[in-house]
């Protein structure tokens, strides 16, 4: 099931890419998916962790949510950067992480990351240490709500 | 209706710009390179996310779009690794950041690895 839904993402993504539609390129196209799929049956890349379908309906509701949150706190970081005084209060903190699964983690630590004002600097197993910008940064991470909705995502598999 | 659609794409590319610009800005005025990535994080995720945002809407329903969200996810899957591999080496490089507070004794777990515990 994973390669079938591997090879046929390969697939479409090589459709959406060519611009070409003759029965020639369309098959070599194909045939290139599926040499994909085994190529990463054999380098062990084509598991939960690479290619990790369970996380598809989660991901549909996750993603606008972070959007949200990365404006948000892009805002926030935005009047920090504007603001005459430039009132910075760079925090450095320790938080865990409840997910279970490789691919949970790595959401989680990128999903600071990639909201401005914190950034995960160190993941040692599942203990992320993070610096803000702004202290309350800090304390909003520390409080835990991105962890919870995280682990929500990743169980809604 | 095309009129709305050419407001609301001009209105996302202007706001993008506007962000990459805060962005960039920040970079040149915060102390230190910790602080600096925050700022280059405001370019890359709103200044890049409205910018495509805006060019999507210009672009209409066709595969220049479905390129450019590409595009995006590219970006949104890069971007945090690659701000987080910067981050770590300057830390294992020894550049301490300059904190106001370090709560990485007192906020949860204490870390394991010795080497961790410095103070700024």
């Amino acid at each position: 099931m994973r390669y079938v839904s591997l090879a046929g993402l390969l697939f479409a993504f090589w459709l959406a890419l060519s611009g070409h539609y003759t029965p020639m390129l369309i098959t070599a196209g194909a045939l290139c998916s599926v040499a994909c799929v085994f190529a990463a049956i054999r380098m062990r890349s084509a598991d939960p962790e690479g290619h990790p379908i369970e996380l598809f309906w989660g991901a549909i509701t996750y993603f606008p949510w972070l959007f949200v949150e990365i404006a948000k706190s892009g805002w926030s970081v935005t009047k920090v950067i504007l603001h005459p005084g430039l009132p910075i209060s760079p925090t450095m903190t320790v938080v865990r992480a409840s997910q279970k699964t490789p691919a949970g983690l790595a959401t989680y630590a990128n999903s600071i990351t990639l909201t401005p004002g914190t950034i995960t600097v160190e993941v040692n197993g599942n203990e992320f240490t993070v610096h803000a910008i702004v202290r309350d940064g800090a304390l909003d991470v520390e409080d835990g709500r991105m962890d919870r909705r995280v682990s929500r995502f990743e169980g809604a598999a | 209706m095309r009129l709305a659609v050419e407001l609301a794409s001009w209105g996302f590319i202007l706001l993008g710009s506007f962000f990459t610009l805060v962005g960039a800005f920040g970079l040149v005025r915060m102390p230190e390179v910790f602080a600096r990535m925050h700022s280059a994080s405001v370019l890359d995720t709103l200044g890049v996310g409205l910018l495509i945002a805006g060019m999507c809407l210009q672009a209409g329903f066709s595969l220049v779009t479905l390129k450019l969200l590409f595009l995006l996810a590219l970006f949104f899957f890069t971007a945090p690794v690659v701000t987080h591999a910067l981050a770590q080496a300057c830390l294992h490089e020894g550049i301490k950041p300059r904190l106001v507070e370090d709560r990485r004794g007192t906020a949860g777990p204490r870390p394991s690895d010795p080497d961790d515990g410095r103070q700024p």
